[in-house]
């Protein structure tokens, strides 16, 4: 079997699923990604058994560009986050009821077939050309089905395609230059390519600059907040829980290994900035009274820990930063497809109008709190594995750097808890909390099993890329 | 040699079915006229000849670039079929000025000899002038045309007087022997003083820094078919000659004036963007758009041989956006005073197609993946870095970002109001839409496969 039978699945899928009605297209998109997701099971049992599962093929001979998509541990555990993570997201979008939904889906479709290919692929342009193809869905998705006016939205998309557009040019132009060193786009000659520190020095300002707009690093997280609250939670899931993984995939696999010989006060720096972005991103977090803020803001702490373990670079980094990618992905659609479901039920997003949700809903309270805990990182939780590992490669590199790290976990406690303390418990408002429905319980209990089940045995996960 | 012959008779052949009132066959002969001359055109591909002392040369790029100019012209003049319906009796005209137009284009990158290429340029000037003000009731128009008109003949002049410092200074007007005088002899003061004179004429008629004041002025005046055949085959015709004349006069001149390129080509890339931002007019916001497209194919220019290819597929994948464009701007405001973008208002709910379609060439231009102008970028900064102009290469990016706000705004505000916002009414035309789909098909199929482009070469 093939890499590419997914790529086209989802392109087909989106095809079907523009040109049905709007009653179907969510069914018609969920079987695609059930499809996917199957075939994506079967093609890492195909991977461990030891079959060739990738796929290369001469595009254009002049400039050397070839259509490889090859399959190794980082990208198969990309692949499946994807295709695993998206039915559970287009099933969690059933509770919304969207207008033209077989546009909507069409898009999260293509949107997930742009993802699945900037993982694959392993030429230096034809990744390219899928990161940016994965920003086009997203800016429509926003665009037309978020909240709030006109105005307001069209500002803050057009904000957010302008900021991670310019900073995917940087790297378009860092690829190019590459080029005109190697004479070829394929990764396994990029990453061997010799770079004086000068030049790695720019060529990883450059990456940078693409990955740090996308994860979002501080300084350039300022597009997130707003794009997260005014995209339809779809679009926010999709953000939040794959778009941003983009990113942290694209330092192991772009940025590291082929601008490695950066100078240690870059790295120290980047670091830093990471760091700075957690204890920011957590201090917001706790003023906000917006729940879809909050979560933006905690989500942008949780990333920040993932791109700086990345930064660290070595081989305990590298692990730390694929599990939590993995554990921060679902951790992060459960508490917005949470967030969602106070949506539902209350009208609002915020945490004033909400209140005595456990005495009225104790399943949805429940599994609440078995997802926050996985979000702060509790101890058997698979947030836990991921979050240790990472601050373990930190103190490697510089026990100050997991000091300060490590004060996300606690700030993140708190303002999870104080949140749960205001949202869920508390007294009660005038406002009816029915318990959640079947379908709600079946997206949030498959949430809830995959992060305690590879919180208990992550060798399950880790086996696949170590 | 024979596409000029045809392409000559055809335009004559034009004014005859008028006189002999064959009116309602103008346009299907025209039509079927250039697919002749395109498959005459394309016999040559790969020879080299010249006719009449070297004053016509085909080989294979000429043959290449004026493929590319007919395809334009076939559907410029399509399109026409319905734009001047209003006006049946002037459309023999119209029609056989846009082959005189071809002619001229087809002199611009044809020429072996000096003299050649000054008829060329004058034969698409004038033609342009006329067409720029051909809506002679309209006063913006006759603005346009006498605008273009006299600042053209300016640059014509200044081109002529490059001609005769250059003449004086290899005594000759053929490009061999000019060629053959620069690498053998020390060439005079003047030489240099001649080519910078060309070079003004030139940067006038590609509309780039600083001679690029009259394009948003002129582009808004003209009737809208007539700034669709300026900012597409015009522009391309310009910079073909321009490529041609630069392989020729670069070398000779001093090592420093790469750098005077460089400097022109980053001042266009930001004009031409800063100044598309606060447009409210699509031909303005197009025409600023063209000039920092100027830039980028000035690019390829300074490059030189190696980035021929590129600089033709470039071009390709520019005009065809623009015509793209230009067909759906077409349909929207066929019959409106001016062309606002606000009439594009729920222009998505009205007519999904079309809106992708013009979505689509817009984001070709602005250089999103997939879509060919994206590849031209590529292309260009790949060759650019190659040669080490890091400087140019960074300030190009920066513009391109820069370029995303206008494109999207125009995208934005088809696709974000209801139906109920719009300020018109939209009439429906087959034409329009069949030329638009055409074009942006074709640019899609060479964003898939850039080879076909560049493997002809």
């Amino acid at each position: 079997m093939n890499c590419i039978i997914i790529l086209l699945i989802y392109v087909l899928g989106a095809g079907a699923t523009l040109a049905s009605n709007s009653k179907n297209a969510a069914k018609i998109a969920l079987v695609t990604s059930l499809i996917n997701a199957v075939i994506a099971l079967m093609l890492t049992a195909d991977y461990l058994n030891g079959g060739n599962i990738s796929f290369v093929q001469q595009w254009i001979s002049n400039p050397n560009i070839t259509l490889s998509f090859v399959v190794d541990g980082l990208s198969l555990t990309m692949l499946l986050l994807t295709t695993l993570l998206l039915p559970i997201i287009i099933l969690a979008s059933f509770n919304t009821l969207y207008s033209k939904a077989n546009q909507l889906y069409a898009l999260v479709l293509f949107m997930a077939f742009a993802m699945a290919g900037t993982f694959l692929a392993q030429d230096g342009l034809v990744y390219y050309i899928f990161w940016e193809l994965a920003l086009l869905p997203i800016f429509f998705i926003g665009l037309l089905w978020g909240s709030d006016e006109w105005k307001v939205r069209k500002r803050v998309m057009i904000t957010f395609f302008i900021y991670t557009f310019a900073g995917s040019l940087f790297m378009l132009a860092a690829f190019a230059y590459l080029y005109t060193k190697t004479g070829s786009f394929a990764w396994t000659d990029l990453s061997q390519v010799m770079l004086s520190t000068k030049e790695a020095n720019y060529i990883f300002m450059a990456f940078f600059l693409a990955y740090g707009i996308k994860i979002p690093v501080f300084p350039f997280h300022t597009w997130q907040a707003n794009t997260y609250e005014k995209s339809p939670t779809i679009g926010t899931m999709l953000l939040s829980g794959l778009m941003l993984k983009m990113g942290v995939y694209s330092i192991l696999r772009w940025q590291m290994p082929i601008a490695g010989n950066v100078s240690a006060e870059i790295i120290n720096t980047v670091i830093v900035l990471c760091i700075i972005g957690i204890i920011y991103a957590s201090l917001i977090a706790l003023r906000s009274d917006n729940i879809k803020r909050l979560l933006a803001y905690s989500s942008m702490a949780h990333v920040g820990l993932i791109a700086a373990g990345a930064y660290v670079g070595n081989t305990t980094g590298y692990q730390g930063a694929v599990i939590q990618m993995v554990a921060h992905g679902f951790v992060v659609v459960g508490l917005f497809y949470l967030a969602d479901i106070i949506h539902n039920r209350y009208d609002s997003y915020m945490i004033k109008d909400m209140g005595g949700i456990r005495a009225q809903a104790p399943k949805f309270t429940t599994f609440f709190l078995i997802i926050m805990f996985a979000s702060i990182g509790l101890p058997g939780t698979f947030g836990f594995v991921g979050e240790f590992t990472l601050l373990y490669a930190l103190s490697e590199k510089e026990l100050l750097y997991a000091l300060f790290a490590g004060t996300s976990i606690i700030l993140g406690a708190y303002y999870m808890l104080k949140m749960f303390q205001n949202a869920v418990l508390g007294t009660p408002t005038s406002k009816v909390f029915s318990e959640i429905t079947t379908k709600e319980y079946v997206v949030l209990g498959i949430i809830t099993v995959v992060l305690i089940g590879l919180g208990i045995y992550p060798k399950l996960l880790t086996d696949l890329f170590i | 040699m024979n596409t000029l012959i045809a392409l000559a008779s055809l335009a004559v052949l034009i004014l005859v079915l008028e006189i002999i009132n064959l009116r309602k066959g103008i346009i299907p002969v025209t039509l079927m006229g250039l697919m002749v001359a395109f498959g005459l055109n394309w016999c040559d591909l790969n020879t080299t000849q010249s006719f009449f002392n070297n004053m016509i040369v085909v080989n294979k790029t000429t043959v290449l670039f004026n493929a590319l100019f007919i395809v334009l012209t076939y559907f410029i003049v399509a399109l026409g079929h319905s734009f001047y319906k209003q006006q049946s009796d002037k459309i023999s005209d119209y029609t056989s000025l846009k082959i005189f137009l071809l002619i001229g284009a087809y002199c611009m990158v044809s020429f072996g000899n000096m003299v050649m290429f000054f008829m060329g340029l004058e034969i698409l000037s004038i033609t342009l002038y006329v067409l720029a003000g051909s809506d002679r009731t309209n006063i913006k128009s006759n603005e346009s045309g006498m605008k273009y008109f006299l600042m053209g003949s300016f640059a014509s002049g200044f081109i002529l007087f490059g001609i005769a410092l250059i003449y004086g200074a290899t005594a000759s007007f053929d490009l061999d022997q000019i060629v053959l005088a620069t690498t053998q002899l020390a060439m005079p003061k003047w030489f240099m003083v001649g080519f910078v004179l060309m070079l003004v004429g030139l940067l006038f008629k590609i509309a780039a820094f600083p001679f690029h004041f009259w394009a948003p002025d002129v582009y808004q005046g003209a009737p809208l078919l007539t700034t669709t055949t300026m900012s597409t085959l015009a522009k391309v015709a310009a910079v073909g000659a321009f490529y041609k004349l630069s392989l020729v006069f670069f070398p000779a001149m001093p090592a420093n004036f790469s750098n005077l390129i460089a400097f022109l080509i980053i001042i266009t890339l930001v004009v031409g963007n800063i100044m598309a931002l606060k447009q409210t007019n699509i031909k303005r916001l197009m025409a600023y758009s063209g000039i920092s497209h100027a830039g980028f194919m000035l690019m390829a220019i300074l490059i030189g041989k190696e980035a021929e290819p590129h600089l033709f597929y470039y071009m390709t994948a520019y005009a065809l956006s623009g015509i793209a464009a230009f067909s759906v701007i077409l349909y929207v405001c066929q019959d409106k005073k001016e062309e606002l973008i606000i009439h594009f208002r729920g222009f998505a709910k009205n007519n999904p197609v079309l809106a992708v379609t013009l979505s689509l060439a817009l984001l070709s231009m602005a250089g999103i993946p997939i879509l060919a102008g994206f590849f031209g970028k590529l292309f260009l900064f790949t060759q650019a870095l190659n040669q080490g102009y890091y400087v140019m290469v960074i300030c190009a990016v920066i513009t391109s970002i820069i370029s995303i706000y206008y494109y999207f705004k125009v995208i934005v505000t088809m696709f974000t109001y209801k139906s109920s916002d719009a300020q018109t009414t939209f009439t429906q035309n087959k034409l329009y839409t069949v030329v638009a789909l055409t074009a942006i098909v074709i640019n899609l199929i060479i964003g898939f496969y850039p080879s076909i482009i560049l493997d002809l070469f």
